[in-house]
């Protein structure tokens, strides 16, 4: 029986919209359907997510995961033409450049802060040996959280801090955390759920931050570890000394455990979805610009300086009162340094504008040409 | 193997790491699965490869209520029954008072002519119902089936559906492809199911790959209906305005067993057995999978504090109008059996016809001034 039904699983993709349903012909599918990477994950696991959420007309979600490392391997031929279509045409045969020396960005602490209100760069990190949150078994979840604690605990001067598991955090804790902004919940959106990423919730997960405040890991949420360095006003080169100086001192200590990140020179940092490979990272802006968000060519500006507007709720939410949350929008090709110079550099050029627009001066000539 | 030797140890060292944090939780999942029966259970897999872990996330992801208990794991196939028996019996042993797969058989008897008493005042009873659920053996259950299997269902089902005549005839609408139109008579006739978004089926896998191969069909004369591939492979459901039970329940079992007459003739059977009856994907749904019920008007009984007595006395139990987890609406109550294990569909059938003659019966004197008793306790089985 198994065998005379299994070329009916191919799924019905007629309405889809997502990468993975542009990508996944039905030979594709027969070709893939009967691999599983060492650790159990199938091509079906890897769809799931895109199978279950068709997708908007205007936004291109990616529609699959990774379940643990060699997902990228085992299912290249699935995962490699959507990476290249989400990553602007990135080969397989490309090679990723990681530079994590915040001295090699230019400027970044001069941006005005009556116009930039806080300044944020994010990345994920998975820890080698371990499968992904849409894979991982509570045994395992549970023994990112130990190592993570472990590794986190034991930093100090400005990155020492504290540890408050989702699980058994006070109610005077969790009210602290959600004020801060700092709390994360279980997913709710379906492209999360589908993935089987809020199983065994709120088993694992947990929440790290220094005592200022600046510094914050989320551990076991999408990702195994969300890292995250902010703080209010335009100094993103602060922000971006801190993200790197703190990232490094945590991979050391992983590596001494024998647990170092995953990371390979075509993928660079190895991530859940597919979007976040590269550097992962996000850097960005909460800023003022309410005239320049009404100008016709606003949208246009973004695409040319390679930078994404977002609510101030972060993904999926609507500005409020003319503030936008700018960041860049590639991660995979391309250095953390080069993304958040490009942000640097963007931000500072777009408040000009807005200055200008302000007295009621012309921008075309500051617009610039496609980075 | 004697406990205590060093497979034992190992395992349960090794499970140890892996056994989730049921402190806070209310489901029979959480109150019988020690460490010792997770060591014991957690590398088994039925041979579809349907793991203890997978039975068991819905009721991890969902800590349940302190009131109402929820049972807190499915079955992904026939064979969970058996693989996972050690956790699964003392589940169905709670949820069913007392009835004990290892000792004891289910009845199955689907002959509704042994029904009497079965028409109901219409003054009082505005409808009437019975649903169950069916299982194709040889395919896996909604948590655990794949897209192939799923459509092996709905092809089975639907072919044999086909096959039904006279007042039974009917047809058949594909989730995927009803047309506007068709959907929106569905909904006017209260027929139409929609994706689950309860996370006690969501987290169990159920809405995967929706709506691929879900579909409803019903007769022409819409009294007859069944559901492809939401909750189970198929629930039945026999119904009509008015309180004519005993013919909703003739029409039921007539219908179930032409069904089952058809998929025979093309090599097919319902999941059964001996032990369980009919097998379905929750242990709550196991014996006879029923649920027979009235929307019955009971306004002033429904303010008397012994109803909740006189319901649990008589095995019944109460619901809102718009089914599980909803609220009265107007002193209209949904009234149906408590049990479905243990005892028969005939033997449940007829503890709700004379349960809710016995409401009327209340209704109507408390009408008139009158006081009203409260039953004894049925027996249930031995």
């Amino acid at each position: 029986l198994a065998k005379y039904i299994k070329n009916e699983e191919y799924p019905d993709l007629s309405k889809h919209n997502n990468h993975m349903a542009k990508v996944l012909t039905k030979e594709l599918y027969g070709k893939l359907r009967d691999k599983q990477t060492p650790n159990g994950f199938t091509l079906d696991d890897v769809i799931q997510t895109g199978v279950d959420n068709p997708g908007h007309p205007f936004i291109m979600t990616v529609g699959c995961v990774a379940g643990d490392e060699e997902s990228y391997e085992v299912f290249k031929d699935l995962l490699d033409p959507i990476i290249s279509d989400r990553h602007n045409g990135y080969k397989a045969t490309d090679k990723h450049k990681t530079d994590l020396n915040f001295e090699n960005l230019k400027g970044g602490d001069d941006l005005d802060p009556a116009y930039v209100l806080s300044s944020r760069v994010r990345t994920g990190r998975s820890i080698k040996g371990f499968t992904l949150p849409p894979h991982s078994s509570r045994g395992e979840r549970r023994g990112i959280e130990k190592l993570s604690v472990e590794a986190l605990t034991s930093l100090d001067g400005e990155f020492k801090g504290k540890y408050y598991p989702l699980k058994s955090m006070t109610d005077a804790e969790q009210e602290q955390l959600i004020n801060d902004h700092f709390l994360f919940d279980k997913p709710v959106s379906p492209l999360l759920t589908c993935a089987g990423m809020a199983r065994d919730w709120p088993d694992g997960r947990g929440i790290w931050h220094n005592d200022s405040k600046t510094f914050l890991v989320w551990v076991n949420e999408e990702d195994h570890l969300r890292v995250i360095s902010m703080q209010q006003g335009g100094n993103m080169r602060e922000v971006f000394r801190r993200f790197c100086v703190g990232l490094q001192k945590i991979e050391e200590i992983f590596k001494k455990h024998n647990h170092g990140f995953m990371w390979n020179e075509h993928l660079g940092y190895i991530l859940t979805c597919p979007s976040n490979l590269g550097t992962g990272l996000r850097g960005g802006v909460h800023v003022k610009l309410p005239k320049l968000s009404t100008h016709p060519k606003f949208d246009e500006i973004l695409t040319r300086l390679r930078l994404q507007k977002r609510g101030t709720g972060g993904v999926d939410t609507a500005s409020v009162g003319g503030v936008f949350d700018i960041s860049n929008a590639d991660r995979l090709g391309s250095s953390e340094v080069a993304q958040v110079q490009l942000v640097v550099d963007g931000v500072k050029l777009m408040v000009e504008m807005e200055k200008k627009l302000e007295k009621g001066e012309a921008i075309d000539s500051m617009i610039p040409a496609q980075k | 193997v004697p406990f205590g030797s060093h497979y034992v140890i190992l395992n349960l060292y090794l499970c140890s790491a892996e056994y989730p944090d049921l402190r806070k939780h209310n489901n029979c999942m959480a109150s019988h699965l020690t460490p010792a029966i997770y060591a014991k259970l957690c590398d088994k897999a039925t041979p579809n490869g349907y793991t203890l872990d997978q039975a068991i996330q819905t009721g991890v992801d969902n800590p349940g209520h302190p009131f109402i208990k929820t049972v807190g794991m499915v079955a992904g196939d026939e064979e969970s029954y058996e693989v996972f028996a050690d956790l699964l019996n003392p589940v169905i042993k709670e949820r069913h008072n007392g009835y004990d797969p290892c000792t004891m058989k289910h009845p199955t008897d689907l002959d509704s002519s042994k029904i009497h008493s079965g028409n109901f005042d219409p003054n009082y009873v505005l409808s009437s119902r019975v649903r169950t659920g069916r299982s194709i053996r040889g395919l896996s259950l909604p948590p655990a089936c794949t897209r192939a299997e799923r459509r092996e269902v709905e092809r089975v089902v639907v072919e044999a559906l086909a096959g039904l005549k006279d007042d039974l005839a009917g047809r058949y609408f594909s989730l995927t492809q009803m047309t506007d139109e068709e959907q929106q008579q569905l909904i006017d006739d209260h027929f139409l199911f929609d994706k689950p978004v309860s996370p006690l089926l969501t987290c169990a896998g159920m809405a995967r790959d929706w709506p691929d191969a879900r579909g409803i069909w019903h007769n022409n004369d819409k009294t007859f209906l069944i559901w492809i591939n939401e909750e189970d492979h198929t629930r039945v459901i026999s119904m009509e305005k008015g309180g004519n039970m005993k013919r909703v329940f003739e029409r039921f079992c007539k219908g179930l067993k032409e069904v089952e007459r058809l998929i025979q003739e093309r090599g097919w059977e319902f999941m059964w057995s001996e032990k369980l009856g009919y097998i379905l994907t929750c242990p709550s749904n196991l014996g006879t999978g029923l649920r027979a019920g009235v929307h019955v008007k009971l306004p002033r009984l429904s303010k008397d504090p012994r109803l909740n007595t006189i319901l649990n006395n008589l095995r019944l139990q109460k619901r809102g109008t718009g089914g599980v987890d909803t609220a009265a609406v107007g002193g209209v109550f949904d009234i149906s059996n408590l049990d479905r294990l243990g005892l028969s569909e005939v033997q449940l059938v007829q503890t709700v016809v004379d349960g809710v003659n016995y409401l009327i019966e209340c209704e109507k004197r408390l009408e008139k001034g009158q006081d009203i008793k409260v039953p004894p306790p049925l027996k249930y089985f031995k």
